[in-house]
């Protein structure tokens, strides 16, 4: 990176930022053509083509809730049950916003995408990402959301396109969604010295599941899980003081 | 083999892409900044992801029966593999790809 006369500070040339943002998304890509290519297989596996797979990870681009999506489209047909599956899967994104609310200002016509395509990844990256020299915000970003998202289509695409002409069976394929949820609960365990809200989080929904059985335990698990954070509050800050 | 017609998979994948959409922009509608957000909903924000995380591992596990053949053996023991595998080598893609081979190859070859 050349450094530029104070007096007249040039806009960074397109290809540039085209560049900065490429590498930065390169963490990123072998991921998400991985999950891409086993949330198109899995997609396939229920009937659907490779069509579908590129329009569901276009416009419901977020890694965990595409493979729920597909065991939605297996269950009984639901409006009401699709709405408040995504509100659980995808609750934490209202508060990834939250921390995007200052970086995202002046990002101008790219606005828009940039929220919508505010991935777990992209927002890691984005959060800690510092902005070239005279690099327009904006356009950057926008740059680097878009090639993250080209991974997860393209790996879609590709697994269902192979998914639906392989010839082996494919039984057993949805436990990579399991697979997937508990990574991401031992990454999170670890990254974490109290885990009070991870066990509220399994034991409440366990209990929910018990009573309630396996078709509607969902919303009560969502109200428990609340009520009980809330009432553990002063507890929890309690301990992160400590 | 389709469970759902066009028109039924397009509603509801509508609808996933609706939700997902609305809570990514309700923070950019509903809060100016950080600093003015209610102190409630910061604090759910730092706890809520990790509660709901939770709540999907035992959603992955809700048809499992224990009591039956074979005893949601194969889910315990590819469940095992994934977290010691995440555990020992921190490989996000060995993890998921060893699991569901693990799972795959029992419920096809071993639990049948």
């Amino acid at each position: 990176m050349t450094t530029q006369t104070e007096t007249r500070p040039e806009k960074r040339p397109l290809k540039e930022t085209v560049k900065t943002a490429f590498k930065l998304s390169l963490p990123v890509m072998a991921g998400y053509l991985f999950i891409g290519v086993a949330f198109g297989m899995f997609l396939s596996s229920k009937g659907y083509s490779a069509i579908w797979a590129f329009f569901l990870s276009f416009s419901v681009y977020a890694g965990a809730m595409q493979f729920v999506a597909v065991e939605l489209l297996c269950s009984p047909f639901s409006a009401l049950n699709a709405a408040v599956m995504t509100l659980s899967v995808n609750a934490r994104h209202l508060f990834y916003g939250l921390s995007m609310l200052k970086k995202y200002k002046g990002t101008g016509k790219f606005k828009p995408y940039l929220i919508f395509s505010l991935t777990d990844e992209t927002y890691a990256i984005l959060s800690t990402v510092k902005l070239p020299e005279n690099e327009s915000k904006g356009r950057f970003y926008f740059l680097l959301s878009v090639f993250n998202h080209l991974y997860r289509l393209t790996g879609s695409t590709i697994g269902a396109f192979f998914g639906s002409r392989l010839n082996f069976d494919l039984k057993g394929l949805d436990f990579s969604m399991t697979a997937l949820f508990l990574v991401v609960f031992v990454e999170q365990w670890q990254s974490q010295k109290r885990h009070l809200p991870a066990i509220t989080g399994v034991l409440s929904t366990l209990v929910c599941l018990v009573i309630f059985g396996p078709d509607s335990f969902i919303i009560p698990s969502m109200i428990l899980i609340t009520a009980v954070l809330l009432s553990a509050k002063k507890l929890y800050e309690k301990g992160e003081a400590a | 083999m389709r469970h759902f017609t066009d028109t039924q998979s397009l509603v509801i994948i509508g609808i996933v892409a609706l939700v997902t959409a609305a809570l990514r922009f309700l923070p950019f509608i509903l809060f100016r900044s950080e600093e003015k957000t209610p102190k409630i909903i910061k604090y759910l924000g730092k706890v809520l992801p990790f509660a709901s995380t939770g709540l999907l591992v035992v959603y992955c596990f809700k048809s499992v029966s224990p009591l039956g053949y074979p005893y949601a053996l194969p889910e315990l023991i590819a469940g095992a593999v994934v977290v010691v595998l995440h555990l020992i080598r921190k490989n996000t893609l060995l993890s998921i790809a060893g699991g569901t081979a693990v799972y795959m190859l029992l419920v096809n070859l071993v639990f049948v």
